[in-house]
Parts: C-alpha cells; sequence; structure tokens
C-alpha cells in the first residue's frame, strides 16, 4: 500500500459504513407534494420566479436571484405550483419555499438536455451554465460552484474530495465506484476552466474498491492522479485534505484558492460534467439513508424537494424505537424534529438512530485532560473556547482565534466529562462574527 | 410526527470515555506500587490506603451534602486523591494525621478551589505539604522493609541519600529501602506508568522529562543520575502526580517547561534545601506556575494570518 496521507490532530470514530457501501445507487420515484426552499446554498437566498398556479416542467428554474453568491433552484418535477409560503427547512429554520404538486408526468423543459459544442464555450459561458444549473458543493457545504471555480489567484491544483471521512456516509463511495468517468470527465471540464495543471483524486483507504476503480479511471490521464488518505475524521475538510495531499496550509480567513487549490466533493464533478455536456440542473443527489432505526439501509438517488418521510419510508421505514433523525453525517448533521422537511441540494445522508443508541450522559466539570487541545484539527484550543463562550466572553473568544473553528466536532467527540464544547463556540463564533460585521 | 425526535446539536456520536473509567485506569494502575508497598512494610499500610480512600470519599460526600449538590464521588477522583496521599506517607503514620491529610486535601486544596478540574494544586501533595509542615517527626518517621525497627528515611534527614548505608541499585529499583508507603518500589510504579501509557491516559512527556530532569540535575549536583531518580518520591510523582490532569499545562511546549522546571526546582531543593526531599515543593510550584505556562505555551493554529473561515 502506498503511503497514505493526512494531518496532525482528528479521531477515529467507528466508520459504520458496511450497512450501505455494497448498495447500488437506488432512484426513487419523487413524492406527490415537492417542496424546494429557495435558499439551499451559502449566499444570498433566491426570489421565486414563478408564481401560485403555474405549470412547471422538470428541470424549470423556478428562483433565482441577482445576488452575485446565489444559486437558482429547479424543479425536479413537473406539475402545478400550490403554494409559496414559509416551510421547515432540514437547518431547522423557516424558509420560504416554493411548493409544487407532482403530475407524474415529468415533461421536461425545453431549456434541459441541450448539446452545446464545448470546444467553442469561452471560460465565462461555461461559467454561466455551471451557474445556471444550480450547481452547488454537494459535500454538504452547498457553496455555489460557479463562484469557487472562479477565484481571482491563480490556480495549480483541484483536488476531488472522495475523503467522505464521516461515519455512515457511503454517497460518494457509490458515485465512485458506480460512475467514475463521470467524475474524472467533470474534473477534466474543472480544469480546464481553472487553468489549473494537475487533478487530484483523494480518497480515504477504507474504500480500496473506490481507489481501484478511479485509478483504472485515470490511467490515460497525464495529469490527474488518485493519492490515497488516512482514515481519519475530519479528514475531508477542505483544508485538511489541501495540507493532506499539497502539504500547503489555507491560511487563516483565507479560501483554498489563496493556497492555489480548489477542492470539489466528487458527487459536484459529476453535476459539473452533466451540466457542461447536457445542461442538465441539479434536480437530484445521492443520499445516504442509514442508522440502527432504518429497515434496509440504502443509498438512493433522490429528486431534490422529496420529504424525508417518503425517502425513509422507501428504505422500509423506521424500526424500533426511533430516537434521533439526522440531516448529513453524525459528526456535524442536523438534528431534525419534523420529517416533512424537503430534501435539499446538501442533504448527503439522512441517518435514524434508535432511542438506545442516543448520546445522553451526566456532564461533569472539564478535568483539562487536554485531548480536545491534542486532536483539534485546527490546533485551538478548544477548553478555553469552552469556557469564554459559555461566557460569551467575545474578545477572549477572538483572542482564542473562535473564527478559525471548522465545527468539526472532534473536542465534543473526544470530551469524556461529556461537556459539549462546539455548541456554544457555534454561537459565540456567530456572535464574533456578527460583531465584526457592525464595526 | 406524533412519534416526538430529539434534537441536539452536533456531534451526534461520542467516544465512549468517562471520567470515572480514567480515574479508574490510575487506580489500577497504582496497584502494583500499592502491593510492593504492603510486601515492604506490611498489612499497616494496606490499612492507612484503605482509611486515606474512606476519608476522602466522606469528606467529598459530606461537602457535596453540605452544598446540597449532586454527590459527585462516583469520578472516582477522590479515591486517586486518597490513594495517592497514602502513597507518600510514611506506614507507621497515625490514622489521625491520615484523615486529618484527607480533609487538607479534599475540603481545603480541592473543594474550596470549586471541586474536580478547578484545584490550582494537586490536592494529595498540598495534604503532603501541609502534614509535613505540622507533624514533621511523624512524617518522617520511617520503617526499614520487613522489620520494625525505627529508622531515618530515605531519601530525607539522615539515611540513604546522606547516610554511609547506601542501598545497591538492585534494592533502589525493586524498592527495598525504607521510605513512604508507595513510592519504594520503583520497577511496581514504572509498571504502573507504562500501563497508563498504552492506555494513552497520560503521555510520555511529563513523566520523562521530569525523571530524566532530576536525573541529570542530580548528577551535575554530584549525587548520581540513578541515585537522584531512584530514591525519594521522583519516579511516583513524575508518572501519578505531576502527569495530574488539572494541574499540569495542555500543549506539549507547555509540559516541557512544566516538567523541567519542576525537576529543577527537585534538585536544588534536595541539594540546597532545608528538606531533603524536594518532589512535593516542586511539584507543587510547577502547579503553582501552570496557568501562566498555559498563558503562553499555545499550540500555533492551522495556517498562519487572522480572519474568518471557510465552510
Amino acid at each position: 500500500m502506498l503511503k497514505t496521507l493526512t494531518f496532525r490532530g482528528g479521531i477515529h470514530p467507528d466508520d459504520c459504513k458496511e450497512n450501505t457501501k455494497n448498495d447500488k445507487i437506488i432512484e426513487i420515484t419523487p413524492s406527490k407534494i415537492m417542496v424546494y426552499p429557495v435558499l439551499q446554498h451559502i449566499g444570498a437566498p433566491c426570489k421565486p420566479i414563478v408564481k401560485v398556479g403555474d405549470e412547471v416542467f422538470k428541470g424549470q428554474k423556478i428562483a433565482d436571484s441577482d445576488a452575485f453568491v446565489s444559486a437558482p433552484v429547479h424543479s425536479s418535477v413537473s406539475g402545478t405550483v400550490t403554494a409559496i409560503e414559509k416551510r421547515r427547512h432540514p437547518n431547522g429554520s423557516l424558509v420560504e419555499s416554493i411548493v409544487i404538486e407532482n403530475d407524474n408526468l415529468y415533461r421536461l423543459s425545453p431549456d434541459i438536455y441541450k448539446r452545446d459544442d464545448l470546444d467553442k464555450l469561452t471560460k465565462e459561458e461555461k461559467l454561466k451554465i455551471i451557474r445556471e444549473a444550480g450547481i452547488v458543493g454537494l459535500g454538504g457545504a452547498a457553496f455555489p460552484t460557479h463562484i469557487k471555480l472562479n477565484p481571482n489567484k491563480k490556480i495549480d491544483y483541484v483536488i476531488v474530495n472522495g475523503a467522505e471521512c464521516e461515519p455512515y456516509l457511503t454517497s460518494d463511495h457509490r458515485v465512485m465506484l458506480e460512475t467514475p468517468y463521470n467524475v474524472v470527465e467533470g474534473l477534466k471540464l474543472i480544469l480546464e476552466i481553472t487553468g489549473a495543471k494537475e487533478g487530484i483524486i483523494a480518497i480515504e483507504e477504507n474504500k480500496p474498491d473506490a481507489i481501484e476503480v478511479m485509478k483504472n479511471a485515470v490511467k490515460n490521464e497525464k495529469n490527474i492522479s488518485v493519492k490515497v488518505l488516512k482514515t481519519k475524521y475530519p479528514q475531508g475538510s477542505e483544508k485538511h485534505i489541501i495540507y493532506a495531499v499539497c502539504k500547503r496550509e489555507v491560511p487563516s480567513g483565507g479560501l483554498p484558492a489563496d493556497a492555489g487549490v480548489i477542492v470539489d466533493n466528487v458527487d459536484t464533478c459529476t453535476a459539473v460534467y452533466f451540466a457542461l455536456t447536457m445542461r442538465q440542473p441539479v434536480m437530484s443527489r445521492v443520499v445516504t439513508v442509514s442508522g440502527g432505526s432504518i429497515d434496509t439501509p440504502r443509498n438512493f438517488r433522490v429528486a431534490v424537494g422529496t420529504d424525508f418521510k417518503h425517502v425513509i419510508d422507501n428504505a422500509g421505514g423506521f424500526i424500533g424505537d426511533v430516537g434521533k433523525v439526522i440531516m448529513g453525517g453524525p459528526m456535524m448533521g442536523i438534528a431534525q424534529f419534523d420529517l416533512s422537511v424537503p430534501t435539499v441540494k446538501a442533504t448527503s445522508s439522512i441517518l435514524a438512530f434508535d432511542k438506545s443508541e442516543l448520546h445522553e450522559k451526566d456532564v461533569s466539570p472539564c478535568i483539562r485532560c487536554g485531548e480536545c487541545v491534542k486532536k483539534c484539527p485546527m490546533r485551538l484550543m478548544p477548553l478555553y473556547l469552552n469556557i469564554y463562550s459559555s461566557d460569551m466572553d467575545l474578545d477572549m473568544c477572538e483572542k482564542y482565534n473562535i473564527t478559525d473553528c471548522i465545527e468539526c466536532g472532534v473536542c465534543s467527540y473526544l470530551c469524556q466529562s461529556n461537556q459539549n464544547p462546539l455548541q456554544k463556540i457555534k454561537r459565540a463564533k456567530a456572535a464574533v462574527i456578527a460583531r465584526r460585521k457592525n464595526k | 410526527m406524533e412519534n416526538k425526535l430529539y434534537v441536539s446539536y452536533a456531534p451526534h456520536i461520542r467516544s465512549k470515555e468517562t471520567v470515572s473509567e480514567t480515574m479508574l485506569d490510575v487506580l489500577i494502575s497504582l496497584i502494583p506500587a500499592l502491593a510492593a508497598g504492603v510486601y515492604f512494610f506490611g498489612v499497616r499500610s494496606l490499612f492507612v490506603v484503605m482509611v486515606s480512600v474512606a476519608a476522602c470519599l466522606v469528606f467529598e460526600s459530606l461537602w457535596n451534602m453540605l452544598l446540597k449538590r449532586k454527590n459527585t464521588i462516583g469520578d472516582l477522583s477522590a479515591a486517586v486523591t486518597g490513594v495517592l496521599l497514602a502513597f507518600c506517607l510514611p506506614p507507621t503514620i497515625p490514622l489521625w494525621i491520615v484523615v486529618i491529610g484527607d480533609f487538607f486535601a479534599i475540603i481545603i486544596a480541592k473543594e474550596f478551589f470549586g471541586g474536580l478540574g478547578q484545584n490550582i494544586v494537586n490536592p494529595a501533595l498540598a495534604a503532603r505539604a501541609f502534614l509535613l509542615a505540622c507533624w514533621p517527626v511523624d512524617m518522617t518517621n520511617y520503617t526499614a522493609p520487613f522489620t520494625n525497627l525505627f529508622s531515618s528515611e530515605v531519601v530525607s534527614s539522615a539515611t540513604p541519600l546522606v547516610s554511609d548505608i547506601k542501598p545497591s541499585y538492585f534494592e533502589l529499583f525493586i524498592g527495598k529501602i525504607p521510605g513512604c508507603i508507595g513510592e519504594v518500589s520503583a520497577l511496581c510504579l514504572i509498571i504502573g506508568g507504562i500501563y497508563l501509557l498504552v492506555k494513552k491516559r497520560i503521555d510520555f512527556v511529563i513523566p520523562v522529562c521530569y525523571i530524566l530532569g532530576v536525573g541529570v540535575m542530580g548528577k551535575i549536583f554530584g549525587d548520581g543520575f540513578m541515585f537522584s531518580i531512584l530514591s525519594g518520591g521522583v519516579i511516583l510523582a513524575g508518572f501519578f502526580m505531576a502527569t495530574d490532569y488539572v494541574t499540569s499545562p495542555m500543549t506539549m511546549t507547555g509540559q516541557v517547561i512544566y516538567a523541567l522546571f519542576s525537576a529543577l526546582v527537585t534538585a536544588v531543593i534536595r541539594k540546597f534545601g532545608g528538606y531533603p526531599e524536594g518532589v512535593t515543593y516542586a511539584i507543587l510550584m510547577g502547579n503553582i506556575i501552570t496557568p501562566l505556562i498555559d498563558k503562553f505555551a499555545v499550540p500555533k493554529k492551522f495556517g498562519y494570518v487572522k480572519k474568518s473561515k471557510t465552510a
């Protein structure tokens, strides 16, 4: 085996991927009522461009924005707009959403599935197509891709993030296994757009089959290679994958482009490929449905807008005493209390845990064991941040670099006193950022 | 959904480790040294340890009752304090002195400062320092192994370090020397220390820096490398007291500074101070400068310049 690449710190949680890593991605039918929040990305929310009563087609753009950092939303079914109202978003807040009643005909919008002569398109035109396709980072952060691919810095490397370091998640793994050429083609297009000289597909060593398949797929590519990462959380963090692969540190407060690198998720590469070759917008994504309370854990291709309940029912529904349902991985995911929320572009997984799997222990005082300091991937001191952020002492929080926190949750995972520094840090960090903006 | 779902912040999975498991590992790692103490000094030393543990648990319970708080003896930290305090007492110590020491350790050194995690100095060492100041004769009344003969102490006043009858290195190593209950057998203490290292409860930095530091300093001051390490409470303190999470620095740099500082103070007290043994006071001084070290020994964060993060 090759020498594996990694960074300092991090943890080794049980990866729990056995349940789904050998399950092929199955496409599921969308539900009757589809809900499209106008905010499915980082940045400015879109405005609906359809009205109640309008008929929409599959792939039609239904919300857009003039803002620079934004990505349009497309309908994944054909049908009628029945409401435009505030609905629960999986992130917990109420977000303006377009509700479409699915007519089950899936009539296609005339705007999609067109072939362009790719060689004739300029970089700007390509970025425009990516923007119009509503592509965002499908790893979970949902940063608009057309902005990421257009930095004002020189880019040396493009890294395809196939680390998938969160336990349970196998969606990227399956994408690499089943459609490796789409990923590679997408990467080649991204390399062209950014002018980077080298593309690297980085995969954690716990996916030997994916490593082999991808190595095979890039056999004939001169400037694309596959690199093996050590299995460790948070290996898939943008900054840490860059460090592991290129030994470059993204400057604090900077973007990966400041280190001359762009990182894209494998599924994002696939989306770029489909957008540029056939004008297909982001209408669906691969979702891992797993956890102790799911009857038959699966990997699904789910249309954006499908409600969680429908997705879970497709996996055989719940078994046992359901305690918690999470969107995303167990380390960074968001707990849900309402299963009528829709699948959004950032939904990498839906996990359900039994009551017995819940983590309920008494909190005891910090004994300063120092594990959080030793293992913090950003090399911060979470125990002090824990103290200062519970007092909301923002000056001290800034002194201990609270804004560098990537919210990976390693400190809370490790804490033997069962404290949850991350929870307090998130609150104080938001306050610090807000304070800076107001200055 | 009728069936209510639990919500909480991420992360939704946690490691299974708890404070009581850590403390239990410390207790387990102290068993070999306790066995050595009982072997060399008789059953009375076991009795001293048990009284000390019981008194610590009782004081902590009483304190919690007084403050109407949930009883915290389940985290076993009080038991660890009890064992460690008994380990640095001579086997002949009157039991009432032990109980007073436990009171000082738990109530004054620990709970007055806010309980677990808040104390500034190691409670067991603070109590030992207190007892040494109040009852110096009882505290230095050492027994030679396997006898009832009262001799002077190993490292202290008139014996091994200074006396003519120096024990062989082998005797020092296995612990066949007069001394405190838990500190005599370097061999057993190292076995316990290795257990903690293997279980990753402690880092090698503090024990290695402290013990080697005392050795090197001893050599410089003319007491000999091995002799400085093996006599007195150096190994006990290095593995079990200086490494106390609460009172030692967080980062590796900080720990190196702390351990070397404590080693220097140990050697200086041994050579030039009024007391023959400086371990207790040296670690206490190390404890006291720990907040200062922690303030400056901050790890260099990932990335260099200032400002906010990316998603």
